[in-house]
């Protein structure tokens, strides 16, 4: 166990935790937009931040990747940390002005629309926490998205924006995505997503439409289980 | 470790002396990148072909960057170093007969003092080589860089030889720290502590790295090491190799400097054939090789994890290094970076000593520096001064002063992520700690010099034009902030500020460096932070009276003819695009507001200074 302070509150934490995780472990809110549990860390929205003071330094670091460390005096809430966290967050609301959930969360922060900045109507919701391309690589396995270009230019997308080959339609990246962005529509038989159309399978027993196909047979291959004992949706397993 | 291994490249050395010797005769080109586009190349043809055809035996070489890029094509004639410069083609018969043949100086192809007119002889004699220390970079005129044996008559490997029979890893480790050397690249950090943390760091293998990915506008001091003596490079990281304890090392440099590549895989297949690069260096147990590792360009990569993901085959995005690269950096193995000037350094500590290395600069800062002097100067080149010279002696004594007498405003030191530095801090000692205190850095050592025709606004929305596109967008302070930061700008230089612009801006500095993955992010508000904070006047004048004081700002200038000063030549006419410019011959002319474009053409044709700017 390793004994920190934050916000003057002493607490402690297993050794190898993130102060993200000690210090909401403590009671105190944090906000976040790409720490998803389901992937590993990227430290790209940056509104994790916490001022921490180690020996005479002080310095500005990204929560859900700092190890907490013994004697460390963290402030939540420092002047500077709330500059950072307003900053991002109207920035994000320039670039994504539909996104619900970034409004919402602007207003808890109580963060307004800075009317310097003149919002993007080409970005859609995709904040690029980059969530969605680490669930296809790391959890699904298929790094069927990725990112392309560099600075504002930056997107998310399959290959050339292509069908991809390797895409089975899971939808994880819709699931992890924080704001809605990405698109999946399921009627009938068909599911889309990518801009690619996958044919649905229905249960074995209650005769549902619950996976796609391409999904189950990515499945039986990885472990070597035989479709024939795929095709039963989880709620009649 | 010891063995008598160590003779081997003193060996080398005394054979290749009886072919060289001082007193040698031979004509030395520069052929850096900068004098072959002023076509040093041709005339290095000529000059073998006229010294053929005068049955002269007397070698031509082809020698990396002298630094005087501003008057290449340079010549010079050893043994009597004669120092010709913007040397053409038609002037090599008379080269050959008069000065190779006889001794004789051509004085029209001397250096001549621009204000005493007094005519120059050697480089040592010229103000623009006087004030320098050149300890690193002054072999580059020696030398051929792609000849081992050139690089072994100036005493080369003789620190690898020392190395590796004398000194114990943990000696070199010493030795580098005593002699004070900190980064070159830009951070400053002490090299011996980084090599340390590498020594005693767990985890196998460990690697060394040159970082030559230089991507600050106008900086190509590690591009001219490179191409004008990759062996020095490629001994230091041999040398760090064995004191950190690793087997293997990677130089990342841009594929846009091609002669670069060229040079160092040259110096590196000849190190290898000479066995002192490769397995039992030397006939000792150390063995090192180094790859080379071509980056596509992006200004990103020249940061530590960007760079590693580059050399893994991944894109070149930063990682939050709260982890240090000394502990886990290339594919997460304990990794030393250093800067390609950083590593030629190395071999000079182990020669001269490190005594020798700390008695030059400061007090934190040891040893010299190359900058890379551009932008409004007189003499453009690359210069390599004891740290703590001053900005002046820089820019005026060696620099030469302002081109066509104008007046000084302001230095741009450390590249895009550095600050612009006004004519109140010349006497600043140049150091790393000093930089920083007036709000810029020392950066790799780039430095951009301004005239009062330079408007500050304009040159902060440079950087930060710059710095959008560079971004590699990662985080959203620096993709997101830095754009939009961006965006202000253009409008302030658009004549569409508003009140608050300045506020704003320095506010969004403070927390786009402060919450920036990456150092890239974390000084890019610099340029604009330093411009407010000595030219804040220039803004209000922008943003209030719409108005640019400089004469630059496009949107914010209209041109006049001056009826005293136009003699009505026609000149201005007959330049102008746009057909802007009119009036009878011998009358003074006027401009057209509505269909100018500010493009300046007028202004440049004319002989009277009769356009006015405001």
């Amino acid at each position: 166990m390793v004994n920190l302070t934050v916000d003057g509150k002493n607490i402690s934490a297993p050794k190898g935790t993130m102060l993200l995780e000690a210090i909401r472990g403590a009671g105190i809110a944090i906000p976040t937009l790409c720490a998803h549990e389901a992937v590993s860390r990227s430290g790209a929205c940056r509104l994790c931040v916490v001022e921490i003071k180690k020996g005479n330094r002080t310095r500005i670091v990204t929560s859900c990747l700092y190890a907490a460390e013994d004697g460390l005096i963290v402030n939540t809430k420092s002047d500077r940390v709330l500059n950072v966290r307003r900053l991002v967050m109207e920035l994000l609301l320039a670039r994504c002005p539909e996104s619900e959930v970034l409004q919402k969360m602007a207003k808890e922060m109580s963060v307004e629309v800075q009317p310097r900045f003149v919002a993007d109507s080409d970005k859609g919701k995709c904040i690029l926490c980059r969530s969605c391309v680490r669930v296809c690589e790391e959890v699904v396995g298929v790094s069927a998205i990725g990112l392309f270009s560099r600075g504002s230019q930056k997107t998310v997308g399959t290959p050339y924006n292509e069908k991809s080959d390797v895409c089975i339609g899971c939808g994880a990246c819709v699931y992890v995505c924080p704001t809605g962005h990405i698109e999946m529509t399921s009627t009938g038989d068909k599911r889309k997503i990518w801009g690619r159309t996958f044919r649905m399978q229905t249960c074995d027993k209650c005769g549902k439409y619950f996976a796609p196909i391409d999904q189950l047979k990515f499945i039986s291959k990885k472990t070597g289980v035989p479709m024939s004992e795929l095709t039963v949706c989880t709620e009649c397993r | 470790m010891k063995n008598n291994s160590d003779t081997q490249p003193r060996k080398l050395k005394d054979d290749l002396k009886m072919n060289y010797g001082p007193n040698k005769k031979f004509v030395a080109i520069c052929a850096g990148t900068g004098c072959r586009a002023y076509g040093s190349l041709k005339v290095k043809e000529a000059l073998e072909a006229e010294l053929k055809k005068q049955n002269m035996n007397v070698d031509v070489i082809a020698t990396g960057c002298l630094g005087f890029c501003e008057k290449g094509p340079m010549v010079v004639i050893h043994p009597d170093k004669y120092f010709y410069q913007s040397v053409k083609v038609a002037d090599v018969p008379e080269i050959v007969s008069k000065t190779v043949a006889k001794g004789e100086v051509i004085s029209r192809l001397l250096y001549r003092h621009p204000e005493t007119k007094r005519t120059m002889f050697r480089e040592e004699d010229m103000p623009f080589y006087k004030k320098q220390l050149r300890v690193v970079f002054g072999s580059n005129g020696m030398i051929d860089p792609t000849k081992i044996d050139d690089y072994l008559v100036i005493n080369g490997y003789q620190a690898l030889g020392k190395v590796l029979s004398e000194m114990t890893p943990e000696g070199v480790i010493n030795e580098v720290k005593k002699a004070g050397l900190r980064g070159r690249g830009g951070g400053g950090f002490h090299t011996a502590v980084k090599w340390e943390g590498v020594r005693k760091a767990a985890g196998e293998p460990k690697y060394v790295i040159a970082n030559g990915d230089e991507g600050d506008p106008g900086a190509y001091m590690d591009r001219s090491l490179m191409e004008g003596n990759p062996h020095s490079i490629i001994e230091g990281m041999i040398i760090g190799g064995y004191a950190v304890g690793a087997n293997e090392g990677y130089i990342y440099v841009r594929n846009e400097y091609p002669l670069a590549v060229t040079h160092l895989n040259i110096a590196i297949e000849a190190a290898r054939e000479a066995g002192l690069l490769g397995k039992n260096i030397l006939g000792t147990d150390f063995s090192f090789d180094i790859h080379i590792n071509k980056g596509a360009g992006a200004f990103v990569c020249g940061e530590s994890s960007a760079l590693f993901a580059s050399i893994e085959g991944r894109a070149g995005e930063p990682r939050a290094k709260y982890v240090h690269a000394v502990e886990k950096g290339l594919w997460d193995k304990p990794t030393v970076l250093n800067n390609v000037e950083t590593w030629a350094n190395v071999p000079l500590i182990i020669n001269k000593g490190a005594d020798w290395y700390s008695s030059i600069g400061t007090e934190g800062s040891k040893g010299t520096k190359i900058f890379s002097l551009v932008g409004k100067i007189r003499n453009t080149g690359l210069i390599e001064v004891p740290m703590g010279t001053t900005l002046y002696e820089i820019i005026y004594d060696m620099g030469g002063g302002i081109t066509n007498g104008r007046k000084f405003k302001a230095v741009q030191t450390g590249g895009p992520s550095g600050g612009c530095i006004p004519e109140s801090l010349l006497d600043i000692p140049v150091d790393f700690d000093k930089l920083y205190e007036v709000g810029s850095m020392m950066g790799s050592g780039g430095m951009i010099v301004m005239d009062d025709k330079s408007c500050m606004v304009d040159v902060a929305r440079y950087f930060l034009a710059f710095l959008k596109e560079e971004s590699c967008g990662k985080c959203v302070p620096c993709r997101e902030g830095v754009r939009r930061m961006s965006d202000i700008l253009e409008d302030i230089c658009a004549g569409k500020g508003t009140e608050g612009d300045i506020d704003l801006l320095e506010t969004m500095s403070q927390a786009i460096a402060d919450g920036s993955l990456c150092a890239l992010g974390g000084s890019a508000p610099n340029p604009v932070l330093s411009t407010i904070k000595y030219f804040r006047e220039e803004y209000e004048a922008h943003i209030k009276d719409h108005r640019c004081p400089a004469g630059v700002c496009k949107a914010l200038i209209t041109y006049s003819i001056d009826p005293e000063r136009c003699t009505g030549c026609g000149l201005c006419i007959k330049v102008c695009p746009t057909q802007a410019t009119s009036g009878e011959k011998k009358k003074a002319h006027t401009i057209d507001n509505n269909k100018c474009t500010r493009c300046g053409a007028c202004i440049e044709s004319c002989k009277f200074e009769a356009i006015n700017v405001k």
